[in-house]
């Protein structure tokens, strides 16, 4: 286990330094804490031996990078050997991994169902929803990096500033001048409607999609395709109204707006709620054509 | 935090193979776009060399000792040439069939198939390129 060695010798270096004091109390606790220190590593250390051996475990190369850490600051690769589980997904191991082996890899998770878009990683070549990727469906060993195209903060975390930059970009949220006439009437949508913005509405913000584009990495200004998926889920809900839907291809139509597409279909790809973005973009491509030619 | 570590626009862990479909169709589609603007331009560039012909007597051009006939035959004559020109054909005639994938794309038609029609772009490209072999090399060895 490669995580081990560094840490190891880590320690023995502390132990060697908290030899000093001369208070009988913190000799004492220094005792402890070493002694607990070696408990925790032989723990460790059996855990990896036993996961090692096993037949049925999962080799995971994790990419780790941290910057406060001297030593730490060259980027890296760790091996963890994970027991496989029926069911295992990249981030339960990822979790076993840190509450087994070492606690200070770290990477963003919460709801763990694909809810909440805050684990979309680079596993195998290809931008992942960890919580919703099976193990079982990958190659081993299973390499996991940071998101691409976004700067490293720690280990698999990303700076995401940039793309919720982007999302704000586009104003996403309801906006409408067009009001029902009754005091208590409801702002209804019509099936059709709902279903033409059924697919944009499940975006869940990961960010996946962004750091797949070609473009996006290249050009910092281009909304994105999370970005222009948000413009078109409010764009195509007619209960907006006519004037917003001008405002708001005013703003998909800008120089770095959906003309940046260039259909390489990356985000489709790689989208973990399967949202046809590059369709959404060619229609507001349309969209926009449609709307400063006028033949008909 | 502090600092954070850039890895740069292409990263150095090899990833750049792991690409799907689409993105494959717009790298060749780029590729094969500059290889037929670079035939486009050496193409005036070389037949520009035979405009005195245009000057040349009725009696030279029948018996093909103009300069533009000379030109164009020794070119003929070497083999990397018509090398070349297979694979000129195979370049456009992927970019053409990619092309209409596009058109078809910007029009919002078969988007599901975006990666059949790019793999069937290629056979097809593939099998035309080998189809004019014959004609292409018929006389040059």
């Amino acid at each position: 286990m490669s995580t081990q060695i560094p840490k190891q010798t880590e320690e023995s270096t502390e132990t060697d330094a908290e030899a000093e004091p001369a208070s009988k109390g913190d000799e004492r606790r220094a005792e402890k804490r070493r002694r607990a220190a070696e408990r925790r590593e032989q723990r460790q250390a059996e855990e990896a031996e036993k996961a090692a051996a096993d037949e049925s475990t999962v080799e995971l190369k994790v990419f780790r990078y941290d910057p406060q850490v001297e030593g730490k600051q060259e980027p890296r690769f760790d091996t963890f050997h994970v027991p496989f589980t029926k069911g295992m997904t990249v981030l339960d191991a990822l979790m076993y991994a840190r509450d087994t082996y070492d606690s200070s890899l770290t990477f963003r998770h919460s709801c763990r169902q694909a809810v909440c878009g805050s684990d979309a990683m680079f596993v195998n070549g290809g931008q992942k929803l960890a919580c919703k990727t099976q193990i079982s469906d990958l190659d081993e060993p299973v390499r996991v990096e940071p998101l691409p195209h976004a700067e490293v903060t720690k280990d698999l975390v990303v700076d995401m500033e940039h793309f919720y930059d982007q999302m704000e970009a586009v104003e996403p949220y309801f906006q409408t001048n067009e009001y029902p006439d009754g005091e208590l009437e409801e702002q209804r949508q019509d099936r059709e409607n709902r279903e033409k913005i059924k697919m944009s509405t499940r975006c869940i913000w990961c960010g996946a999609c962004m750091s797949s584009c070609n473009i996006a990495a290249g050009d910092n200004e281009y909304l994105g395709p999370a970005a222009i998926n948000k413009a078109y889920r409010f764009a195509m809900d007619e209960r907006e109204g006519e004037e917003m839907k001008q405002k708001r291809l005013e703003i998909i139509e800008q120089e770095h707006g959906v003309w940046r597409c260039q259909t390489q279909f990356s985000c489709t790809e790689v989208c973990p709620k399967d949202i046809p973005l590059t369709e959404h973009i060619q229609e507001l491509k349309r969209e926009a054509v449609k709307n400063n030619l006028k033949f008909w | 935090m502090s600092q954070s570590y850039n890895r740069g626009l292409i990263e150095d862990f090899g990833r750049w193979r792991e690409f799907e479909a689409g993105m494959w169709a717009w790298i060749f589609h780029k590729f094969t776009g500059w290889v037929l603007i670079g035939y486009l331009f050496t193409h005036i560039a070389v037949l520009s060399t035979g405009i005195p012909a245009a000057g040349a007597s009725q009696a030279a051009i029948n018996a093909g000792t103009d300069v533009y006939t000379q030109t164009i035959v020794s070119l003929e004559g070497l083999l990397l040439v018509r090398l070349l020109e297979v694979g000129l054909l195979a370049v456009a005639v992927f970019h053409m069939l990619n092309g209409t994938r596009l058109l078809l794309t910007d029009l919002g038609i078969g988007l599901d198939a975006q990666d059949k029609s790019f793999y069937a772009s290629l056979i097809l490209t593939g099998a035309i390129t080998v189809a004019s072999v014959p004609t292409f090399i018929a006389g040059a060895f």
